[in-house]
């Protein structure tokens, strides 16, 4: 088995015993991006030079026998590039941060770094986070390994296409209504959004603050449980960040192995996988639950009545917290600036049209709108209401389940260029993973199997209460070992050249 | 999903464009305003739902006002907080006037 197909763990243990040097490690996967990424475009830098270096830094630790800085030391990741660098220009897959290199690391990047973890480069993405495709992003979409001419999801797309391209065993992405679990559904790989607060903001270009949320990808389930275990945990640095142990995900995950989910009951939200929802998607989800009642759980239909308004208050709330957030790249202290030796004014608006694409004005608009004197009540007050009722709602069906499952996605991968010009359409890609950010709960996606009528993956959404990220890991855990057993790894077919 | 036509109107578009800092073009602002209205007239749903005696939620995570002890901890140096800029000088951001005459 070559170096780039191997788990993360086995990677590591292999690092560890010095099987394999992690340079080694990391020259395979550069090597891989070198032969891939052409038509992949996972990523929009690569910095092989300190990859290498921070690599040789393990390997002198294995020479000399000291403990590893981490269970996932040498270990190659990429990521997205949201998250600010100090070695690594940071974009936000926009124009106006083009080149732009932060002055300091975002605590997700400093935590990888002293895990011993090598960080390959950073990832594509819907610019600053908006956008279900990739294709929103001002340097070009990502393509998806599984068949080039689909979308691999978004908004990090770029983090779980270089997964199943198998670029690099680990990837960082973020979570506003869906970026994670959307692209590692129709990727065939495992994304996790933690609960709200359980892994730092700082230094991560904020979106919507009150729903972004960094969380692991990786291909198996084990594998984001040891990077979550990385990443996860409070920082003092990020007022929003939780004060409490992070969940022992990585050991729910070895006892999910196991297989026994007796005693769990999994409740089927009853407002998430009927109409919309591709045939395939939904033929795979049923027989999730019949995988999942095999194992031994419990299971039953829980209602959620307020998930329907669920997109429509996300797309209140989160272009309000966007129109105020991105007010912030005013052509004035980093970024792009243009129209020089106009006014400030005029400079500001034209710097904003020049650095900023289409989706991301739109939302600004819409945000703007909503949140303007005679609209708020109607829009941003109304939606936040709503909030409260779908957090009621998942208190009330937690109190009848352990975990709640839907399918991640409506529909599988779709064609580049279908759903770009129409915003409405492209929305809908979120509809079953909104309400977990809406709520701040946890949830996550693992990989069903194979749609029929189009041979592409589906993903299973798992979700958990506030800081309840060890069940979820063990039920996917559970569930991904069983699935294995029977049909093998989900693998794209070989990457065109 | 049949739009409430005529939810926001591309005059609206412009002035919202205008408060946002936005200068966008003549055929942006025909894109927008169609796109817009659908979008618009989509989310009203919200309103659908009796909510009058629902507090509002504006953060999933209930949090008080998190303070740190005052103490001085370093921050960035003049020179990293200017790396990224457009325009410095002597140490500061050099920004456009913001007055409308030349000075």
């Amino acid at each position: 088995m070559s170096v780039i197909t191997l788990s993360a763990a086995e990677l590591a243990g292999r690092i560890q015993s010095g099987e394999v040097s992690a340079v080694e490690a990391a020259q395979a996967h550069l090597d891989r991006i070198a032969e891939v990424d052409g038509s992949v475009h996972a990523f929009l830098h690569v910095g092989a030079e300190a990859a290498l270096a921070s690599a040789a830094l393990v390997d002198e630790q294995v020479k000399a026998g000291s403990a590893p800085a981490s269970p996932l030391a040498g270990v190659p990741l990429a990521l997205k590039d949201v998250f600010a660098t100090i070695d690594m220009p940071t974009t936000c897959g926009s124009k106006i941060l083009e080149g732009w290199r932060p002055p300091y690391d975002a605590t997700v990047t400093a935590r990888l770094r002293a895990a011993g973890i090598t960080i390959l480069g950073k990832t594509n993405m819907d610019e600053f986070a908006m956008g279900s495709s990739t294709e929103h992003s001002a340097y070009g979409p990502t393509h998806n390994p599984w068949d080039l001419s689909r979308i691999p999801g978004g908004s990090g797309g770029g983090s779980a296409a270089a997964l199943a391209a198998f670029e690099a065993p680990l990837a960082i992405g973020t979570d506003t209504g869906g970026s994670i679990r959307q692209p590692a559904a129709v990727t065939g790989t495992v994304g996790v959004k933690p609960t709200y607060g359980g892994v730092s903001r700082y230094g991560l270009v904020a979106c919507a603050s009150s729903l972004d949320q960094g969380g692991p990808c990786a291909r198996t389930v084990l594998d984001a449980a040891l990077l979550h275990e990385v990443i996860g945990g409070y920082d003092p640095l990020d007022s929003t960040s939780i004060d409490a142990p992070v969940p022992s995900v990585v050991e729910a995950a070895r006892l999910g192995a196991q297989g026994d989910l007796s005693g769990l009951r999994v409740g089927v939200v009853r407002e998430l996988g009927g109409e919309g929802y591709q045939p395939g998607v939904r033929a795979s989800f049923d027989a999730a639950l019949q995988r999942l009642e095999k194992l031994g759980a419990e299971i039953v239909e829980v209602s959620c009545p307020h998930f329907e308004y669920g997109m429509a208050a996300y797309y209140l709330i989160l272009p309000s917290e966007v129109s105020s957030n991105l007010a912030r790249f005013d052509a004035m202290r980093y970024g792009l600036r243009v129209a020089e030796g106009a006014s400030a004014e005029e400079v500001m608006a034209a710097t904003r049209e020049a650095g900023f694409g289409p989706e991301v004005k739109r939302r600004i608009i819409l945000g703007t709108y909503a949140l303007s004197s005679g609209y708020y009540d109607a829009y941003y007050g109304q939606a936040q209401k709503v909030r409260t009722l779908i957090s009621r709602d998942f208190a009330a069906a937690f109190a009848k389940a352990d975990v709640l499952v839907s399918p991640t996605a409506p529909t599988t991968a779709f064609p580049i260029g279908e759903k770009v010009d129409d915003p409405l359409a492209m929305y809908l890609n979120d509809l079953a993973t909104i309400p977990t950010n809406l709520a701040g709960v946890a949830g996550m996606s693992v990989p069903s199997g194979l749609a029929e009528e189009d041979g592409l993956p589906v993903g299973l959404q798992i979700m958990a209460p506030a800081l309840g990220e060890a069940v979820m890991y063990r039920v996917g855990a559970a569930f991904e070992a069983s699935r294995l057993a029977d049909e093998g790894a989900l693998t794209a077919p070989e990457v065109a050249r | 999903m049949p739009a409430e036509s005529g939810a926001i109107s591309r005059d609206e578009v412009a002035h919202l464009a205008r408060l946002a800092r936005l200068a966008v073009t003549d055929e942006e602002l025909d894109v927008f305003a169609g796109q817009l209205d659908v979008i618009l007239g989509s989310v009203a749903r919200v309103g659908e739902v009796a909510a009058d005696d629902i507090p509002p939620t504006s953060h999933a995570v209930p949090l008080e006002n998190v303070f740190r002890p005052d103490v001085r901890r370093p921050g960035l140096s003049q020179e990293q907080a200017l790396s990224g800029a457009p325009a410095a000088e002597d140490g500061r951001f050099r920004v456009p006037r913001i007055l409308g005459e030349e000075q």
